[in-house]
Formats: structure tokens, sequence, C-alpha cells
């Protein structure tokens, strides 16, 4: 579980965030939807801690992250993985290497233990016959997920992704939000989503958090989104006629 | 950002590299494989430049020498004087700063806008001490080889341009090599060598480090980085020179 209170968050003049407050559980697919520019990366990043928050408590579990030291701050460090939004993976490594990376430097496992590891964040992905690759050489959509499989190899209990399916084809963008669901699921991770694609909203949103220009706008679920009276959420989700027109059919 | 302010934020990034590796394994694999990249690759331009500018200041040296009383030895003691005081520890050190120093730059400046440095954070890791601290380390214990080795070339080169022009005659030039020799000299040299190669990797690794934006960014922070590096050696040149051999 994770819970921020009141966070704020500003570059300079730039409010970015403006008094957020929201609980996201475990086991479930919580996502961050919002236009372009609303704080979506921001606000993931100050939950990580890349970003330090002007103001107000980012809780893991019980733990307050925003107070604790340096060295506190590495060991829920050591619990979290992370999706970014271009991947990041380590050009200079492989696709095997990049997965290995954090076993490497983390885990007391023997070598063939982490080889297999390996293996299953791999298989769990669906990547198969790439490990000598290098991330150049593979697709954006490989890349995303050999991302995944990184951030799963060391059994996070906090998963975060952020834009996992943008710039996908939509069957590999379904592929990719099933997965990271069923790998919530399957180890009972708290897992934060950026996005703004709205297949991705109805597929997996099990808990929504809707903010426009930096405020918290909105909270709900995917089933509760349709009906809402919130104006800005209505212009947000029913931008296209395609989902204007299920919405009057509905 | 001032002068003040660039020195500042340079203190707290070395406190931040200069700090206990997170595995030593990794670390030490680090390290060969930087040796590699940053010494072992420089070889050649090394050793070409070192043969050259042996053999021009050893012509030079020879026909500039008009006064017949004068001895030709003279031009071999120059020639390994000019080379083991200056030529082979700061202007291989300012080669080195464009090739090694440009290279580093870029490498780390990449990392830092395609969020490949965030990834590290959020894994725990302290990434400036995990992707920078093997460069310099490596850079510290292989660039007195280059160095010794710049020297050697650079004499032979001038050997070479002496006997092949028929300026200077080999035994000679080989008495001129010997002559008021002062062991002092190469350690003067030697510690030279040590603090450039810590400029020529720290220096651009602080410029990429810090990069913000994109590709472009990135571009400008490589030429700052051989830039200011190579003006940094030219200081710590003069310095160090007033504090060794005063
Ligand atoms: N490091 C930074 N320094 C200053 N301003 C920033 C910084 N990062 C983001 N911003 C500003 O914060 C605002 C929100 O940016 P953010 O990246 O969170 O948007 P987003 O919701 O993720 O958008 P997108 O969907 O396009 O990724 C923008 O106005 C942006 O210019
Ligand atoms: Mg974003």
């Amino acid at each position: 579980m994770i819970r921020l209170e009141n966070v704020n968050k500003a570059f300079g003049d730039l409010k970015v965030l403006n008094d957020i407050s929201i609980t996201f559980e475990s086991g479930k697919t919580n996502l961050i939807i919002g236009q372009s520019g609303s704080g979506k990366t921001v606000l993931l990043k100050s939950i990580i801690g890349l970003h330090d928050v002007d103001n107000g408590a980012i809780y893991y579990n019980d733990r307050n992250f925003t107070e604790l030291n340096h060295k506190g701050k590495k060991e829920i460090r050591k619990e979290m993985g992370m999706v970014f939004q271009g991947g990041a993976l380590f050009d200079s490594l492989n696709v095997k290497e990049n997965v290995k990376f954090p076993l490497d430097m983390f885990s007391t496992m023997s070598e063939k233990e982490k080889n297999k590891r390996v293996e299953f964040c791999l298989d769990r992905v669906n990547i198969k016959n790439a490990n000598h690759l290098f991330p150049a050489e593979i697709s954006g959509g490989m890349q995303k997920r050999v991302a995944i499989a990184r951030a799963i190899a060391l059994n996070p209990k906090y998963l975060f992704c952020d834009e996992p399916n943008s710039g996908l084809d939509p069957v590999t963008a379904i592929v990719i939000d099933n997965l990271i669901q069923e790998i919530t699921k399957e180890f009972n991770m708290t897992t934060i989503i950026n996005t703004h694609d709205m297949n991705s909203v109805m597929e997996i949103g099990e808990k929504i958090l809707f903010i426009s220009k930096g405020y918290k706008a909105w909270e709900g679920n995917k089933d509760q989104i349709f009906n809402t009276k919130n104006q800005a959420l209505n212009d947000f989700v029913f931008a296209s006629d395609l989902f204007k027109n299920i919405k009057k059919s509905t | 950002m001032n002068l003040f302010e660039h020195v500042g934020k340079f203190s707290r990034f070395l406190l931040l590299v200069l700090s206990k590796p997170e595995k030593g394994k990794i670390f030490f694999s680090q390290i060969v494989r930087e040796i590699h990249k940053l010494g072992i690759n420089s070889i050649g331009i090394v050793v070409i430049i070192s043969l050259f500018m042996g053999a021009v200041i050893t012509l030079q040296t020879a026909y500039n020498m008009l006064n017949p009383l004068l001895p030709d030895y003279l031009v071999g003691y120059t020639t390994r004087e000019s080379m083991l005081l200056e030529f082979s520890s700061t202007i291989v050190g300012l080669i080195l700063a464009g090739k090694v120093g440009s290279n580093i730059a870029s490498e780390i400046g990449s990392m830092r806008v395609t969020e490949q440095i965030d990834a590290l954070e959020i894994m725990g890791i302290n990434s400036a001490n995990h992707l920078i601290l093997p460069k310099i380390v490596a850079a510290i214990f292989i660039n007195p080889f280059l160095y010794v080795l710049s020297v050697f070339v650079g004499i032979l080169g001038g050997l070479a341009a002496g006997y092949l022009t028929s300026t200077v005659a080999v035994s000679e030039f080989i008495y001129g090599i010997q002559y008021g020799f002062i062991p002092y000299y190469i350690t003067y040299s030697l510690i030279k060598t040590a603090v450039f190669a810590f400029i020529i990797t720290a220096v651009p690794s602080y410029y990429g480090y810090y990069v913000k934006g994109g590709a472009l960014e990135v571009g400008k922070a490589s030429t700052k980085a051989v830039v200011n590096s190579s003006i940094l050696i030219l200081l710590a040149n003069v310095i160090l020179t007033q504090i060794l051999l005063k």
C-alpha cells in the first residue's frame, strides 16, 4: 500500500502538484490519468523519490518515505521496480545483462539461480531468443517488455510504470496492460501506472486517480468513470467520437 | 552558473563519486573494462603523436644549434628533457582530454537524458559512484603507463629522425639522453600525469552527469567538458610545477 498525504511540488514558480492525497492498494492496478503536462510523471517521480516533494508525506505501508534518510530510502528502493516512459534500458548491456543487473547488484543468488531467474522474467514478458541483442537492436515494444522484466527481477513489492504502452500498437498495448495486471495479482504488488490511454483505463482501471492541472480532480474505478458528473473528467474520457458514441448507446 | 557555484556543485558531486562501491566484484570488473576503454584504446594515438613530436623536437634543436661549440649530444639531451618534463605528461594529457573527455561526457550525458541514471538511482544504487569512480581509478592507474610509453617512443622518434637525416650521430644522441639525468623529474611528471588523469575523467563526468534536456545538450556538455578540462590541465600544470620544482 502506498498513501499520499497533501503532496505538493513546484519547480520555481511553476506549481506542478497541489495537495494530492490518495491511497493506492496492493494487489491492484492503480492508474494515474490526465492530460499531457498535467503532472503525471512528476507525481510518479515524486512517489519514488526522484523528485523531493516540497511538503506532504508519502507512506510505503507505514513507513514515511519522505522523512527517511538516504539509507532508509535505499532500503525501500530495493523493493521498487520502475518502468520508465522511454524504457531506460542500459545501452551498454544486452537484454540478458539488463535483466540480470539488479540481481548482480543486490541478490545473494548463485550464478545458476540468477540465470534461471532472468530466464523466468524474460519468459514472463514473452521475450524469446533475444538474450544477446542490445537495446538499440530491438523494437520499442520489446524494449518496454524487457524493462518490465528488469523491474520485476528482484520481486518488487511496488511496481511503477510510466506510460508502459505509449507508442505501441493496440494489440501489444493490451498484452502489456494485461501482463502488468497479472503480475500485480500474482505477487500482490502495489502497482501504479501512468497513462493517458483510454483503452488501458477501461481494461485495467481498478483504481483511478484523475489529475488535472496538478490537482486531484477525481478518484474512482473504471465502472464509475462512465457515469461521472465531473466536467474535466468527462472532457478527458469522452474526447473521442468513439467514446461519445459508446456513451450514447449505453 | 558562476565559477563558485560550479566549484560547490563539483565538490558535492565528488562526495557522491568517492564513496564505497556497492559490490567489490562488480567494481573491479568495471575498472578492468575502463582500463581497456580509456587506456588500451588510447595507445595508438599516444604512440603516433609521441613518435612525431620526438622527431620534430630533435630536428628543431639540431637545426637551431648554430654555435659549433655546442656539442651534438645536447640534441639528445633536449629531446629527453622535453618529452620527460612536459610533452609526455601535459600535451598527452591535453590530447586525451579531447579523446577520452568527449567520450565520457557524451556517454554519461546520454545516460542522463534517457533516464538510465534515474533507473540506477531507483534501484538504490549511487549512480555517480557506480558509473564514474571506475573511470577515475582506471585512468589514474593506466595513464602513468601511457606516460612512460610516450617518453620511450618520443626518444625513439628523435633517435630515428637524427639518424635518418644525418643530423645527429646515434652515439651522440644516446650519450645525450643519459646526460645529466635527474630521476626526480620522472616522479614530478608521474604526479602530474595522475592529477591530469583525474581531471580528464572527473570533469567530463561532471558535465555529463548534470546534463538537462536532450541530444543537443549532450553535445554542448561534451564540448564544455573538453574545453574546461583542458584549461584545468594547463592551470594544474603551472601550480604543480611551482610546488614540485621550486
Ligand atoms: N524537471 C522539471 N523542471 C521543471 N519543470 C518540470 C520538470 N519536470 C516537469 N516539469 C513541468 O511539470 C509539468 C508536468 O509535467 P509531467 O511530465 O508530469 O507531465 P505528464 O502529465 O507526465 O505529461 P505526458 O503525458 O506528456 O507525459 C509540465 O508543465 C512540465 O513542464
Ligand atoms: Mg509523462
